[in-house]
């Protein structure tokens, strides 16, 4: 029986600017599984991100996505999956559905169908109202809905969220929450960062703690708990004493 | 703190944030060019001396009083400069009610809005003045040498003539704000900048060509019938060329006169300027313009959608906008004159070749920087399933396409004319295009299209380039009519600056 590659695959990554930003980090993310990064302000999460997005090329490392070597065929890589950062990357002097039927395009997807699907995220998030409204007047919450709508409107396996929640409220929160736990049930696989632990700790089917460009600790929050051997503590008092510990070792 | 000296803090600081911002444009944003770029300009200041003595040189001995000849286009000269001021004038002043950097900040503190406002736009008075002083010493200088030192009167009327532009402006942008609401008069205002300068010289071409069958404005201007309709030398218009040319009792009148609109356009609109900056903020938070309804998605491949993308935002581009309405006012003269030369045999129609591929690269230029470097949502587009060469492509197709649909009109009005001459108008076009667009695919940077209006600081190199092989490409097409064999010589040099400039570009690597 053919075994079923994983969704992304990374193998010895590396990346460096002035320093070390991502140091030579392994990590697999399974098909269909809700997976966070965590980890402190310049960790190296956005970086290996953009890394596997095709956004910034790799001093060294391997990435695989769902087989898919991303630096030797990238356009096949880009095929199956969208990343959302947390500046929204949409156009003022475009409407919302306008933004989606340029993304959908992009993407080649069938016109008929990507329509049906735009109306629907448009609708889902909350934007009914304002589908023929240019994004120039948007908050930065609508802007966020928008760009997510864009990500998901051409159906990718592979979601890759830097932030994602930055900017919405808790309403839009709960449905931008809502429909990424959909996703993953439907079968997509969701990578995304986060400095908000409670959403990793209720939504991500494992989490991985990266400091200082390396991956420091890996699993279910229970998995994690045992490894670190703190029972019944929160993700937030694990993460901080995994970064205090790396912290010290630097 | 008291109340003045916190004005006089604040006058301060906007100063030093004029003065920031000037030597940042200069520089690039890099400081430590700073010296470099000063010595720059130093010697291309002493440098400018020389051309500005062949333009002007040999007006230095006239004195008042001035015949009516001689003065109407001395005051007409001295009017496009008030044009041009007006123009960058109007430009700053939209920024300080629309730009919302610090005016957050500004109107939530306890300052006295109307007295901040008021001086924040009498620190862009003298920005735009000083400016202007700047441009005009070599000119003041060569005049002054060869005249008398008389002419240094002409710094007063420099003076006069910016701070009366500001004031004009001021009261523009007030009023459209009031007639038309914040929504319209952004757009108004930057569309009036773009065209009130070439507006006054395009006015006068019009006129001479209707009138005299020439090109030149200055036939118009010289002509027996300005003369007879000229008012009287003691008339107030003939003011800044007496001030000019050392009155000094009239030069302090000119400049009172102008302090004194300054302060009274101040005075009137002052008080409103908080409502005018908080009506643009309200403006902009509750900005719900309309785009496209409910239509059906287009299919097609995925350039194709990239195309049509670039070509929806370049439609609802305010700037590009301006900026061809600018570029087809241009063209203007030349259609009319290819009108009026459409029964004879003149050879004077030749002129119009040069016009239309100047015209073409410049646009080209702005055009190629706002689909290829302008790309707001750069991320996306590089997360897509297309190679990055198909995504460029598709912008260049883009940029091509739009200078074909603006210049192919003019280009088939020759042809019906002078088909020689069309082919060879046409081919300067395609060729200024690319070459206006390669230069900018070799310098692009990744930017906001909002950024545009300082698209020229990111490489000074790329926007000199740029005008000379627009230049160049024009005296081309020109040559290759009149004289085929100097074509060959002046599109070889364009060629070579072309290559010199793909040498230095960062786009080589």
């Amino acid at each position: 029986m053919k075994t079923e590659p994983f969704a992304l695959q990374l193998r010895g990554l590396t990346k460096r600017f002035d320093r070390l930003a991502v140091d030579a980090l392994d990590l697999i993310v399974r098909t269909r599984e809700f997976y966070a990064l965590v980890g402190p302000n310049g960790a190296g999460k956005t970086t290996t991100l953009r890394m596997v997005a095709g956004l910034a090329t790799p001093d060294a490392g391997a990435v695989q996505i769902f087989g898919i070597d991303a630096l030797a065929d990238p356009v096949a890589a880009k095929q199956v999956m969208a990343i959302v950062s947390d500046e929204p990357m949409i156009y003022d002097k475009l409407t919302p559905l306008e933004y989606l039927e340029f993304v959908a395009g992009l993407w080649g997807i069938e016109p008929k169908a990507s329509q049906a699907a735009a109306h629907d995220l448009l609708i889902s998030l909350g934007l009914e109202a304002h589908l023929n409204e240019r994004c120039e007047g948007f908050s930065k919450g609508m802007r966020q809905k928008v760009a997510l709508a864009g990500a998901l409107v051409h159906e990718p396996r592979l979601i890759i969220l830097d932030e994602p929640l930055t900017g919405l409220d808790a309403v839009s929160a709960r449905h931008v929450k809502g429909l990424l736990s959909d996703r993953v049930r439907a079968g997509c696989t969701v990578i995304m960062t986060t400095h908000i632990l409670e959403v990793a700790e209720r939504m991500a089917d494992r989490i991985g703690v990266i400091a200082a460009g390396r991956l420091v600790a890996e699993g279910t929050l229970s998995e994690l708990r045992q490894q670190n051997g703190h029972k019944d503590t929160s993700l937030e008092e694990l993460f901080i004493a995994l970064v205090d510990v790396e912290a010290q070792a630097a | 703190m008291s109340s003045a000296a916190a004005l006089s803090w604040f006058a301060r600081h906007e100063l030093r944030l004029a003065w920031r911002e000037w030597l940042a444009m200069m520089t690039g944003g890099r400081r430590r060019r700073t010296f470099l770029v000063v010595t720059g300009l130093v010697i291309f200041a002493a440098l400018m001396h020389l051309p500005a003595w062949a333009v002007i040189g040999r007006f230095a001995d006239l004195r008042s009083p001035l015949d009516k000849t001689a003065a109407i286009p001395f005051t007409a000269t001295i009017f496009l400069a008030w044009t041009l001021m007006l123009s960058q004038a109007l430009e700053s002043v939209t920024r300080v009610f629309y730009a919302r950097a610090d005016l957050d900040l500004i109107m939530s503190s306890p300052a006295k809005l109307d007295k901040v406002f008021s001086i924040r736009i009498t620190a862009i008075a003298l920005t735009v003045t000083g400016m202007a002083l700047l441009l005009s010493t070599p000119f003041i200088d060569v005049l002054a040498f060869f005249g008398g030192a008389r002419w240094f009167a002409a710094f007063g009327v420099v003076a006069a003539v910016g701070i009366s532009a500001m004031a004009c402006a001021v009261a523009i942008t007030s009023v459209l704000f009031r007639v038309i609401g914040p929504a319209r008069t952004r757009l108004i205002a930057q569309i009036i900048a773009a065209i009130i300068g070439a507006g006054f010289v395009i006015a006068l071409q019009v006129a001479a060509i209707m009138s005299y069958g020439t090109l030149s404005r200055f036939a118009i201007l010289t002509s027996d019938v300005a003369a007879a309709f000229a008012p009287d030398a003691d008339s107030v218009l003939w003011w800044p060329a007496r001030a000019a040319l050392g009155d000094g009792t009239t030069l302090a009148l000119l400049l009172a006169t102008s302090i004194t609109l300054l302060g009274a356009v101040m005075s009137i609109f002052a008080p409103r300027f908080a409502d005018t900056a908080a009506g643009a903020s309200a403006h902009a938070a509750a900005m719900r313009r309309r785009g496209r309804r409910n239509t059906a998605f287009r299919g097609g491949s995925r350039p194709q959608a990239l195309r049509r993308k670039e070509f929806l935002l370049l439609l609802r581009d305010p700037w590009l906008m301006s900026q061809t309405l600018m570029q087809l006012l241009y063209l203007v003269p030349p259609a009319l004159f290819l009108w009026r030369s459409f029964s004879d045999s003149s050879t004077a129609i030749v002129l119009i070749t040069p016009v239309i591929v100047m015209a073409a690269g410049q646009l080209a230029g702005g055009l190629a920087w706002l689909t290829i470097s302008g790309e707001d949502a750069a991320d996306l587009v590089a997360t897509a399933p297309l190679l990055p060469a198909q995504v460029t492509r598709a912008k260049i197709e883009v940029v091509l396409i739009a200078i074909g649909v603006v210049f192919a009109p003019l280009v088939a009005g020759i042809a019906l004319v002078a088909p020689w001459q069309a082919a060879v108008t046409a081919a300067g076009v395609i060729i200024g295009a690319a070459s206006a667009t390669t230069i900018q695919l070799w310098f692009r940077v990744q930017a906001k299209r909002s950024q545009f209006r300082r698209r020229q600081t990111s490489s000074r190199l790329a926007t000199l380039a740029e005008a000379f092989s627009s230049t160049g490409w024009a005296a081309t097409a020109a040559l290759t009519l009149a004289i085929p064999a100097a074509a060959t010589i002046s599109g070889l040099m364009t060629l070579a600056l072309i290559a010199a400039t793909f040498k230095l570009s960062p786009g080589r690597n």
